[in-house]
C-alpha cells in the first residue's frame, strides 16, 4: 500500500481481502445467499411482530462464525410495550 | 511397519500441491523415512517432472490397478534418495480409470512397504479429488494468501469434514513477507483466522522453487533455500517433531529492526 493511498484514506488491500472473505465464507458454509438471509430476516420480523412490537430499525441480524461453526445471531430490541399497556388499562378504568 | 497415508489437496489449481508433495517427500526421505508418492492426477501427470523422474517411467498407477504390472514394477526409485519412490499417474487415461476403492487397495498394499504414502490430489472437488482422499489417514490442504485460493480451501475443508476425514491441516504456500508487511497480502494469522484449522507450515515465495522445478530437483534438498527450509520443517512436523514456525514477517534490515524495537512498526 503506497503512502498516497494512505493519505487518501484508502483501505489496505489485505484488509479488504479479509473482510470480503469473511462474508463469502459464511455464505459458502451455510449455503445461504444474502437474498435468502434477507428473506429469513423478513419472516422473522413478521412472526415476532405478530406477538410484540419490535424496533426493526435498531435490530441486528446476521451470521457469525466461531471457529468452523456458524451461528445465526439476532438482537431485536422490543419497543416499550408495558407502559402503553398500563396507559390503556388506566383508560378503561 | 504401517505407513501413514497423507493426501495433499487444495481445491484451487496452481497453488503448489505438486511442489509441496515433491518437497515434503524429499525432506522426509532425506531424514531416513521410506516414502512412496502417488500422482493422483490421472491424465495430467506432473509429479514425475517435478521430481526429475520423467525419463524412468515404464508403468503407471492404472497399470497396477488393471493388473498389467506388479506394484513394485511401477514404483520408480529416486535418483538421489534410495528410499524415495514415485508411482506416476497415467497420462493417456482419464480419472474414471481409477476408483476410490482402487486407491484404498493400493494404499493398503503399500502399508507394509514404507513409512509414508503421499498422495498428490488433482485440483477440484470431483472424482479425482474424492479418489485421492479416500485412502488418507491425514489430509493437508495447500493454499496461497489470496482470496480465491482461501475460498476454495475453505470449501475443501468443509467437504473433508463432511466425508469424515477431519478438517485437515494447512500449508500456506507462497507467502510474500514484504507484501504482508505493506498490508497488501493476507498474513498467516489472517488466513488461519478465516479457515480455523491447524497449520503445518508457511512457505515463503521463493524463486528457487521454479529453478528447482526447471531442474527436477526440489528445493527441500537445497540447504540455502528458504522455501526448502520451510518444507524441511513441515516434514519434521509430520513426523511428530515440534518445530517452531519460521519468522518470515520479521524485517530484514537493521534500520527496520531498530524501528520495530522503537515501536514504530
Amino acid at each position: 500500500m503506497s503512502f498516497l493511498d494512505k493519505l487518501l484514506g484508502k483501505k489496505a488491500s489485505a484488509d479488504s481481502a479479509k473482510e470480503r472473505l469473511q462474508l463469502v465464507l459464511i455464505h459458502d458454509r451455510t449455503d445461504l445467499t444474502p437474498a435468502e438471509l434477507e428473506s429469513l430476516r423478513d419472516d422473522l420480523v413478521a412472526t415476532i411482530s405478530r406477538h410484540i412490537e419490535i424496533d426493526v430499525e435498531a435490530m441486528e441480524f446476521g451470521l457469525e462464525h466461531d471457529g468452523r461453526s456458524q451461528r445465526l445471531v439476532a438482537d431485536i430490541p422490543i419497543k416499550r410495550v408495558p407502559r402503553r399497556r398500563a396507559k390503556r388499562k388506566a383508560k378503561t378504568k | 511397519m504401517a505407513a501413514q497415508v497423507i493426501t495433499i489437496t487444495s481445491g484451487k489449481g496452481g497453488v503448489g500441491k505438486t511442489t509441496a508433495v515433491a518437497n515434503i517427500a524429499v525432506a522426509l526421505a532425506a531424514n531416513g523415512s521410506k516414502v512412496v508418492c502417488i500422482d493422483g492426477d490421472i491424465g495430467l501427470r506432473n509429479l514425475d517432472v517435478i521430481l526429475g523422474l520423467e525419463n524412468r517411467i515404464v508403468y503407471d498407477i492404472v497399470d497396477i490397478i488393471e493388473g498389467r504390472c506388479r506394484l513394485k514394477q511401477a514404483m520408480i526409485r529416486d535418483k538421489k534418495l534410495p528410499n524415495l519412490f514415485l508411482i506416476p499417474a497415467a497420462q493417456t487415461r482419464d480419472k474414471n480409470a481409477v476408483s476410490a476403492s482402487d486407491m484404498k487397495r493400493l494404499a493398503k498394499d503399500l502399508y507394509s512397504e514404507c513409512d509414508y504414502v503421499l498422495v498428490d490430489s488433482p485440483a477440484g472437488i470431483e472424482r479425482g479429488f474424492k479418489n485421492a482422499i479416500a485412502p488418507a489417514d491425514r489430509v493437508i490442504v495447500v493454499t496461497n494468501p489470496e482470496v480465491s485460493a482461501v475460498r476454495d480451501a475453505d470449501r475443501v475443508i468443509g467437504i473433508l469434514e463432511a466425508e469424515g476425514k477431519g478438517p485437515g491441516s494447512l500449508i500456506l504456500n507462497r507467502l510474500n513477507p514484504s507484501m504482508v508487511k505493506k498490508n497488501d497480502m493476507l498474513s498467516a494469522d489472517d488466513v488461519l483466522d478465516l479457515l480455523a484449522v491447524d497449520l503445518v507450515g508457511i512457505v515463503p515465495e521463493d524463486e528457487g522453487v521454479i529453478v528447482g522445478s526447471n531442474r527436477g530437483a526440489p528445493v527441500a534438498a537445497d540447504p540455502k533455500s528458504k522455501a526448502g527450509q520451510a518444507f524441511r520443517n513441515i516434514a519434521r512436523r509430520i513426523t511428530g517433531e515440534d518445530v517452531p514456525f519460521l519468522d518470515l514477517e520479521s524485517s530484514g534490515s537493521l534500520w527496520e529492526r531498530i524501528q520495530k524495537l522503537a515501536g514504530r512498526n
